[in-house]
């Protein structure tokens, strides 16, 4: 016995190394989506959520991280099976017409979302007296620059550091002295009201946190990091951790709004940049925390969704695509792009621009989206000749199913209630 | 009358009896391309319940209103294993443009009509890919076919020949089923073939790359990125990935092998011959980022009393080395390193002249364990093609050639 023990810790301890270096290897694509989830709208609906309803929010995170991985599991996981992406295998299994409306409707929902970024990058930046006229051309170009200068790597290496810069989030609360106590019981006690505007608070908080281009931007991403089956245990548990990771930021900016704003008089807040404007009484490094947080996340969406977009519609429609390639061998993938980012960064300098109209337009789009895209999926992991052993479990299918119906629901009911708001 | 016929098209269309009665609507169309590779064999039409099967000769006519048909005795449709059914198969999916040297997802399939014994026959002509395929998938179905060829005519086509398609299948009874193979792609350029293997899907690369000739596939092999060189000879039996490896490059071969777990490069290494073996194991021997683990041992060297006839002599014997080959080394009869003569010095005297009298001035050499970093900086500072290597006393080892160089660069 003594002899073996040393011998067995030596090699648990090489075990365990050889573990992290997977994590590393695998490390990106599930990590980056799941903070990318946290971009300008999200940010903003957690926000209010903590300026009306203080602490008691909290609780909807642990479902939401539930929901989160068992839906962005599925697509790590069809993406090393079968090492294509998600929009290839609707197309394959569904047929053209299918893969060709969806992803009309994904470009037409990503630039609403590409056009909040720019209004947040332009709201963040203001709270500093830099003007939008400035800031975002400036930001639209560096934009559109580090994507087709760079290579796969380093922009993943540059994603990782804004996804490590998600951290001004838990200072900025730590900052605010909220009521710790508080925030850790209604993390785990539901509180339901028969309130409307409650419900409806509750519904975003889901919405905004699973939107159909994740599902392809990380299984691309999957794809393109060349993540093999035998690598996939890491990659779930770097899927796993990214999506924890997300709700504890959402966590942070909930109780830091709830700490400086619901504390001293609830109220609605209706941009990201009124949110951290109002923590600045309370503390001027909050404040200056939270802008750059904010800042930092618009941006890094702004980065992501329209280079994700274009590569899914060429992928799917079969025009050429990529960084890699020339401007004259992928037209359609740069000119899409370079819409993409050009409308969506014009639009916040237009002075009259309804916005906000725009942005709960694509919240429903979002909505009849999403449903597609979850039974598309569910329906193509269980396919025995797509993924060999590699489909759902029965309990897991059960899960997933549930999961898909609750999404569902919710969105839905988003899209009706936005809807409703918006024809008012 | 038409001449030229798509296949989505062809889908849905009417099919019409002896009497003009309606039967029932395309379904599919299949090749047997173990028959005829172009011909369209047979269509599926779906008469109410039943599944039909229409043999290409029972058809009179086509037209854009429906097909008519000129003789009844039609059989109930069974699947079998020598059809490549053009919906079911081909449409959507990934295949490889021989000519344009890249993958492709098919979007439509174009047919040219010809006469056959007095009825129509379809004929494959192209497949189509790009706007105007997609203009009339999407729009197939509820817009009337007239129309949308109008609809179509202002965008510019973009085909590939039905000659230059491979249709991908990764599996190996299947594929002699369809009477596919990937000879076309075996006279691509390595870096091509290699470009669109990196496209396809794991399962179909390895369907790929164990399909072609091992010379090609090493080839092709050497020029794929390093992480997925890993995982197609993992996914290849130790047989067939031995086989390749021996055609590789020693020095390539050992750096794949390196990445590749121990347990794997060990049953490939002894699935291979025993010479390329003893050259690649010898290169695993060394650090990865010294000039060991960077070299190659496939050289010339001579014997320093040789002339420059033995050196011609030696080129002739070494033609496959020829495209890298630039520097023949001189070695005394321990084997170590004595001189260096650039290739094109040997046209500077007559076949008697001894290769001493041509040898460069400094003698450049690096030894085994020294670092990447020292190697690349000599190349730069003396402007060489090749460095020769040596191990601690001196007998050379193997040489470094720029294009080793240049990748090391590139990794940074």
């Amino acid at each position: 016995m003594t002899v073996t023990a040393p011998a067995h810790r030596a090699s648990l301890w090489k075990k365990s190394r050889i573990q992290l270096a997977l994590f590393f290897a695998v490390l990106g694509p599930g990590f980056i989506t799941a903070m990318v989830d946290n971009d300008s709208g999200g940010i903003l609906t957690y926000s209010q959520a903590g300026a009306r309803w203080g602490y008691l929010p909290l609780w909807t995170l642990l479902p939401i991280t539930v929901l989160l991985i068992i839906t962005q599991e599925m697509n790590s996981r069809m993406g090393a099976v079968t090492g294509k992406g998600l929009q290839d295998l609707i197309r394959e299994e569904f047929g053209l017409r299918a893969t060709f409306f969806m992803m009309v409707t994904l470009v037409v929902t990503n630039l609403t979302n590409v056009m909040a970024e720019f209004a947040g990058i332009a709201g963040s930046l203001e709270l500093f007296g830099i003007s939008r006229y400035i800031s975002v051309p400036i930001c639209a170009a560096g934009v559109w620059f580090l994507i087709v200068r760079g290579t796969y790597r380093s922009v993943e290496k540059i994603f990782l550091f804004a996804s490590a810069l998600y951290i001004t989030y838990i200072i900025s609360a730590v900052l605010l002295k909220p009521d710790w106590k508080e925030s850790l019981i209604y993390s785990f006690k539901p509180v339901l009201m028969l309130d409307t505007d409650y419900i409806v608070m509750l519904i975003a908080m889901v919405g905004t946190s699973i939107a159909p281009w994740m599902q392809f931007y990380l299984q691309a991403a999957v794809v393109e990091k060349g993540v093999t089956v035998k690598e996939y245990g890491a990659s779930r548990f770097e899927v796993i951790v990214g999506c924890i990771g997300t709700s504890v930021i959402a966590f942070f900016i909930i109780v830091a709004c709830a700490a400086a704003i619901w504390a001293t008089g609830p109220r609605d807040i209706d941009d990201p940049a009124t949110a951290a404007l109002a923590l600045k009484p309370f503390g001027k490094y909050a404040f200056v925390l939270f802008s750059a947080g904010l800042f930092n996340a618009s941006l890094f969406a702004a980065s992501i969704l329209p280079l994700s977009t274009a590569y899914s519609v060429c992928e799917g429609l079969g025009f050429e695509s990529g960084v890699n390639k020339r401007f004259s061998e992928a037209p359609v993938f740069y000119w899409l792009y370079t819409l993409l980012i050009a409308v969506g960064a014009g639009v916040v300098l237009l002075p009259h621009f309804p916005l906000v109209k725009m942005i709960l337009f694509s919240q429903v789009l979002n909505g009849v989206l999403l449903p597609v895209v979850l039974i598309f999926m569910i329906k193509l992991i269980n396919k025995k000749e797509l993924m060999g052993e590699w489909t759902n479990s029965r309990f897991y299918n059960w899960v997933s199913w549930v999961s898909i119906v609750l999404i569902i629901g919710l969105t839905a009911a988003l899209a009706g209630i936005t809807a409703r708001q918006a024809w008012k | 009358m038409v001449d030229l016929l798509y296949f989505t098209e062809l889908l849905g269309l009417e099919v019409f009896d002896l009497k003009g009665r309606r039967i029932g609507r395309v379904e599919d169309a299949a090749l047997v391309p173990l028959v005829d590779p172009v011909r369209v064999d047979r269509y599926l039409v779906r008469a109410g319940w039943a599944w039909l099967t229409v043999r290409h000769d029972q058809i009179q006519s086509f037209s854009l209103d429906g097909i008519r048909l000129r003789d009844e005795l039609l059989t109930p449709y069974h699947d079998d294993e020598y059809m490549l059914r053009i919906a079911r198969d081909l449409l959507d999916q990934q295949i490889i443009d021989v000519n344009g040297r890249k993958a492709v997802r098919v979007t439509d399939v174009t047919f040219e009509l010809m006469k056959q014994n007095g009825g129509d026959v379809l004929w494959v002509l192209e497949v189509d890919v790009g706007m105007r395929s997609i203009v009339r998938r999407v729009s197939q179905g509820w817009v009337p076919r007239k129309w949308i060829r109008r609809l179509q005519a202002p965008i510019p086509p973009r085909s590939i020949r039905w000659e230059f398609c491979n249709i991908v299948e990764p599996d190996p009874q299947r594929r002699l089923r369809l009477n596919i193979d990937y000879r076309k792609l075996e006279n691509l350029h390595p870096a091509d073939l290699a470009d669109i293997v990196e496209d396809l899907s794991p399962e179909e690369r390895s369907a790929v790359i164990e399909t072609l000739d091992s010379e090609v596939a090493a080839d092709a092999l050497s020029e794929v990125d390093p992480k997925m060189q890993v995982s197609i000879l993992e996914s290849l039996d130790a047989e067939t990935a031995a086989d390749i490896v021996e055609e590789m490059a020693p020095d390539e071969a050992a750096d794949a092998l390196a990445e590749l777990e121990d347990e794997t490069s060990e049953e490939i290494l002894q699935e291979m011959e025993v010479e390329p073996k003893s050259d690649v194991t010898e290169l695993l021997e060394y650090e990865e980022d010294t000039a060991g683990g960077l070299m190659n041992t496939e050289y010339v060297a001579l014997d320093e009393g040789a002339t420059i006839a033995d050196a011609m002599a030696a080129v002739r014997a070494n033609e496959d080395q020829l495209e890298v080959l630039n520097t023949i080394f001189l070695i005394d009869r321990e084997g170590r390193l004595t001189g260096a003569v650039p290739l094109g010095r040997l046209f500077t005297g007559g076949p008697e002249t001894p290769l001493k009298e041509l040898v460069s001035g400094t003698l450049l050499q690096i030894p085994t364990e020294a670092k990447k970093g020292r190697v690349t900086e000599l190349f730069d500072k003396y402007n060489i093609l090749t460095l020769p290597v040596v191990e601690a006393g001196g007998k050379l080892a193997g040489a470094i050639t720029a294009d080793d160089v240049i990748s090391v660069l590139r990794e940074r």
